[in-house]
């Protein structure tokens, strides 16, 4: 696969617009035990978070007494991907995601009125089609909301690319694949502050700017979405 | 977070107020670089880096190896990283950690992205690959060890001879053939303290940042971007990151060209 075999007649191999997202399904408070839970679906992409806490810190050294502390665990299922069996449990990948993944939730979520406590947010990527680490940020924040943690705002995360030459929002894997750059972003959507952001590949900035464009467009969209399904479990319980 | 930290914050903040950094350096001025080149002479590439007193050190050396099963044809490229145990009192030894994970992929990532290495050259035949790894030394920490060590592997990788290949067995004497390269990669890190912006943070403002964006570039383009910390950045202090970052390219690689 060449990178200029990425479009046909204008259009991406999925038949899908430069700037338009794969179908995003949310659900919220599926997991009887954890305090908080979504699943997702993305694309390809089959994703569950669940979050306990707020609780006690382990290891006790590690209590705040100013804040809590997020533990953040993202994970990519051995069977993940169409290709080979993988490994399973943490990875050189995997722990850099879980650092930037709780980075940028840890600008949301109101740690300080929890000092001493503990909140952790474990994220399994069942399925994976591209994307995963901006679908797992937004099943991240949908299982703490729905676990009742107050939150500044609800983030939302959608990666842009670049592919034969043009830039496109939410690449698929055989896009991120074979692609020319891939550039995830986070965001709050409030005020569109940047929570998360890595890039690879190569991009002008004008390319840049548009590709950021594409996410800034796209958020009121998803973050709409994590509301819905936030609502829907509410009155489940109801 | 150690409490001296705590002191050492409201320092850089009440410095920042007035525009000020604690060594009296711009906003936008690195410290003072200093590159040895062929450092390690058992490596087939290497270069130490001080920037100001932030040791990094970056060595090249080859393998034979098996390739990658999507990729038969192509030489592997594989960085590590050790924030050694004696560069500060925050790294204890050990596996490495989340920090250290991170430098040595984000090293990686822009030299990977830029393509700067041709990895179909590094093809040796018979289902063998060379296998060009780079391994970063974490010297003595004052900050921004990103930058450092992406400088020193660019260094290093402009410096870097290639084995030949005999009998099954990489001869390392004599070495003729220079790595071909296709152009340089330089990272630029930015912190965010308040509403200030800073590159090439010391220590001091390392703990006191709010979050931080490392920008790779590769001559017109951006090859790379990380962002860390809690913080938040705004669009306009992005874009102003990036206008520096590609401001900076000349200036780095003048340094390295000397």
């Amino acid at each position: 696969m060449e990178n200029n075999e990425l479009t046909k007649n204008g259009k991406r191999l999925d038949g899908r617009e430069f700037n338009e997202m794969r179908p995003l399904k949310i659900e919220a408070g599926i997991l009887k035990n954890a305090h908080g839970s979504a699943y997702l679906e993305w694309g390809g992409n089959k994703i569950i978070a669940g979050v306990y806490g707020p609780k006690e810190c382990i290891p006790r050294h590690d209590a705040n007494p100013f804040k809590a502390k997020l533990a953040c665990r993202y994970t990519m299922s051995p069977f993940c991907s169409k290709e080979e069996h993988g490994r399973a449990g943490p990875n050189r990948r995997s722990i850099e995601l879980s650092m930037v993944l709780r980075e940028a939730l840890e600008n949301v979520v109101e740690l300080e009125r929890y000092p001493k406590a503990m909140i952790e947010v474990s994220i399994e990527v069942l399925q994976a089609e591209g994307g995963t680490r901006c679908a797992a940020l937004v099943a991240g924040a949908v299982a703490l909301a729905n676990a009742g943690i107050p939150m500044r705002d609800l983030p939302i995360a959608v990666a842009a690319g670049k592919i034969a030459d043009t830039i496109c929002l939410d690449c698929s894997k055989i896009e991120d694949n074979y692609g020319q750059a891939d550039f995830p972003v986070a965001l709050a959507p409030r005020n569109n502050d940047i929570l998360l952001m890595q890039m690879d590949g190569l991009m002008t900035k004008e390319e840049m700017f548009k590709a950021l464009d594409f996410i800034e467009k796209s958020a009121e969209k998803i973050k709409e979405t994590e509301k819905n399904a936030l609502e829907k479990a509410i009155n489940k319980v109801n | 977070m150690e409490p001296i930290d705590e002191i050492k914050k409201s320092n850089v903040k009440n410095l920042l107020q007035n525009n000020e950094r604690i060594d009296r350096r711009g906003m936008l001025d690195y410290r003072p670089i200093e590159i040895t080149k062929n450092y390690i002479d058992t490596g087939e590439g290497s270069a130490l880096v001080k920037l100001g007193e932030t040791k990094a050190l970056s060595v090249i050396k080859f393998d034979v190896v098996e390739p990658f099963s999507d990729k038969p044809n192509e030489g592997v490229i594989s960085t590590n990283s050790e924030m050694l145990s004696l560069s500060s009192e925050r790294f204890e030894s050990g596996p490495p950690g989340e920090k250290s994970i991170e430098l040595a992929r984000v090293v990686d990532r822009g030299i990977r992205s830029a393509e700067i290495i041709d990895t179909k050259d590094m093809n040796l035949g018979d289902g063998k690959v060379l296998g060009l790894f780079i391994d970063l030394y974490l010297l003595d920490y004052d900050g921004n060890y990103l930058d450092a060590s992406a400088l020193a592997t660019m260094a290093a990788l402009r410096n870097t001879m290639v084995p030949t290949y005999e009998d099954g067995v990489l001869i390392r004497d004599n070495m003729k053939k220079k790595l071909k390269l296709k152009g340089d990669v330089f990272m630029n890190t930015f912190v965010k303290i308040d509403d200030k912006i800073l590159l090439d943070p010391i220590l001091d403002e390392e703990v006191s940042m709010d979050c931080r964006l490392s920008v790779g570039i590769y001559e017109n383009n951006i090859c790379s971007l990380q962002k860390n910390g809690r913080g938040e950045i705004k669009r306009n202090e992005f874009e102003y990151m990036i206008d520096a970052s590609l401001e900076k390219y000349k200036e780095l690689k003048k340094i390295i060209e000397i």
